[in-house]
């Protein structure tokens, strides 16, 4: 695209989210405010993530794009297109070859490299704010590693349904110190941020923060000794590739109550099914 | 057989397809040009270039083209552009004492240097269809005036009494929020720059709010002026300052009740509002909302009002981060969803268990 530098944004500003980023990784799960631009699409749309990617992206990177798992799924087409038209990068499905991976909602099931850096689009990035509105206040309470309230909010639940009522953004703390939010992933993916060899980013646009997970971090999901965090999922196995592990989606399909477990990671479930894997309804076996 | 939803691209394509199709109407009626609705649609283009924060009018009104006359959108178009542009510099503050004003009236004195001039207002005319616009005609022109030359400002008069707080000049450099991130607590510099960019429904609401009781201010207008004021800016090359041009802005300072305090006798305390274009709901209720989030530097008491809270005002004004936020729940959200959904199952087959 004529008239715009190499990923959109220019160097100053591309500079700028260099050291919101640096410093992210400095201070891992500590959120750095930066001066978010505007972006040619929709706050919470992933502007976050998009400004995070743009400011890592190289003319040698090789690019993937999922939301909920799945790289065809509309925004992460759009988002996949601008990059392509801003960056002129390659662009691939395949999680293996992929340098840098945009998210929102999900991590991949396949376990990232050292070489790999994994984007996580953030809607809001404050794990206290649905405790405590105030920006001023949360502050102070992470400053002050001041972290009671959570502790209450995961009591209460456990009091109110014996168990702890969070599936998807589920709290975790960083490397002991930093309580953070994981970005609106299903707490299956969370034992995925721990230790990981790739580097982790979070972009948060409209809230104007960036936060990081470096590479072998411990990350520890909030829970109770008596009360251990468990990473749950639907209870079957993929019926396209039959993999029993991996986060599935549900799809009704049917006004009868029928309905079918696929893989969320449509790479997953693609590259499995390359290889011979077939699930319940693989068209192989319903040929049968 | 169950195959995966795809050709989200295609989807996409076509839907911008059907877009631009639906934008442009039956090919019938004449295409509407961007000098038409600069000129006829003149207010809409003014909350679009204020909002947007960026002064082009024509821009503006091919924004407003582009979105079939969705402001916010156009606004969004015109941020979105704004952030591509380099900065060169900035101007000198704006002397809006200087303004050739096409407008200026003040609520406080019945007649004052400068006299009341209505200008172009709805105000006093009865909200009635004027079914003769639909029929195309000429519009008679109006009587013209000789141009308002440099009036005094009425905060000046209470001014140099000591009846109106002094507000001192300042050289420094004011915060700008599209630079840096909005820290809080924000200065009245700031939060007078996320207030004029703020949105206009929502700005006005707040004021509204106040003036019924939550947040109570007291305001009066002194004075509201619209009219075109120079920009200037410094050129070091040259040693002086040049004009680069001139815009049109709206300004509205409310004059306010104080009671004083332990350090201060009684006197007036001052709102501000300064907007791009002939904004002027806009730029009195700013002044209405700024009045009303400096209780603490005045001594007043909190009373809990939003209008009084910096970060509720401040961190909800955007209309293009409210839209992109409140509009991206319409995203696929079907991973939440989905561990939700076991969540519940889950909980419930526990409750079922235990009766």
């Amino acid at each position: 695209m004529s008239g715009f530098n190499f990923a959109y944004l220019d160097e100053q500003t591309k500079r700028m989210i260099r050291r919101a980023i640096l410093k992210g990784v400095a201070v891992p799960g500590y959120q750095v405010p930066f001066a978010s631009r505007e972006m040619p699409m929709p706050y919470g749309w992933g502007t976050g993530g998009v400004q995070v990617t743009a400011a890592c992206l190289t003319p040698d990177d090789t690019l993937k794009v999922i939301d909920q798992g799945a790289d065809d799924t509309t925004n992460a087409v759009s988002i996949r297109k601008f990059f392509q038209r801003t960056a002129g990068v390659a662009v691939t499905e395949r999680t293996a070859q992929a340098t840098i991976i945009q998210t929102r909602h999900r991590i991949p099931e396949a376990a990232l490299t050292a070489d790999q850096i994994l984007v996580y689009q953030v809607p809001i990035p404050e794990p206290l704010r649905f405790l405590e509105p105030r920006e001023t206040e949360t502050r102070r309470m992470h400053a002050l590693q001041d972290y009671g309230l959570m502790h209450v909010k995961l009591y209460e639940d456990i009091a109110r349904n014996g168990a702890i009522a969070t599936a998807y953004a589920y709290p975790v703390k960083v490397e002991g110190r930093y309580v953070m939010d994981p970005s609106p992933i299903p707490k299956f993916d969370n034992p995925k941020l721990s230790n990981s060899p790739a580097l982790q980013l979070f972009g948060a646009g409209r809230e104007q923060r960036i936060y990081a997970v470096p590479p072998f971090t411990q990350v520890v999901s909030l829970d109770f000794d008596d009360f251990p965090f468990e990473a749950s999922k639907a209870p079957h196995a993929c019926d396209l590739c039959g993999d029993p592990g991996s986060y599935l989606d549900e799809v009704i399909t049917d006004d009868q109550g029928g309905r079918m477990f696929v893989c969320s990671d449509t790479d997953h479930c693609t590259t499995r099914q390359a290889v011979g894997h077939r699930g319940r309804l693989s068209p192989q076996e319903a040929a049968q | 057989m169950y195959v995966a939803v795809k050709g989200g691209e295609r989807a996409i394509d076509n839907a911008h397809a059907f877009l631009a199709e639906e934008r442009r109407g039956d090919p019938a009626v004449p295409d509407l040009s961007v000098a038409q609705i600069r000129q006829q649609m003149a207010l809409a283009v003014n909350r679009v270039l204020a909002e947007g924060s960026l002064y082009d009018p024509d821009l503006a009104a091919l924004a407003i083209k582009q979105a079939r006359g969705d402001l916010i959108e156009a606004i969004f178009l015109i941020r979105a552009y704004r952030t591509t542009l380099p900065r060169f510099g900035a101007s000198n503050p704006i002397d809006t004492g200087r303004m050739a004003a096409v407008r200026r009236v003040s609520a406080t004195y019945k007649d004052l240097p400068g006299g009341q001039v209505l200008g172009p207002t709805f105000d006093y005319t009865h909200r009635l269809i004027d079914f003769a616009l639909a029929a195309e005609g000429l519009t008679p022109p109006a009587p013209e005036a000789a141009p308002l030359g440099p009036v005094p400002r009425v905060t000046g008069f209470l001014d140099r009494e000591g009846l109106i707080e002094a507000e001192p000049a300042s050289d420094a450099t004011p915060p700008d929020l599209t630079r840096e991130p909005m820290e809080l607590p924000a200065n009245r510099a700031l939060r007078l720059q996320a207030l004029t960019r703020g949105d206009e429904g929502f700005i006005l609401s707040l004021a509204y709010s106040s003036q019924r009781g939550y947040g109570r201010t007291h305001p009066f207008v002194g004075e509201l002026r619209i009219g075109e004021v120079a920009v200037e800016v410094d050129i070091p090359e040259l040693g002086f300052a040049v004009e680069i041009g001139e815009i049109t802005v709206t300004e509205c300072e409310t004059v306010n009740q104080f009671h004083g305090s332990k350090t201060q006798p009684p006197q007036f305390t001052r709102g501000y509002g300064l907007v791009f274009g002939q904004t002027e709901r806009k730029a009195i209720s700013m002044s209405l909302v700024d009045r009303a989030l400096r209780w603490e530097e005045l001594g007043e008491d909190n009373t809990g009002a939003p209008v009084q809270d910096p970060e509720f005002v401040l961190m909800h004004a955007d209309n293009i981060q409210a839209t992109g936020f409140l509009e991206h729940i319409k995203l696929p959200h079907y991973v939440d969803f989905q561990s939700e959904l076991e969540l519940v199952r889950a909980l419930r087959a526990n409750v079922e268990a235990s009766e």
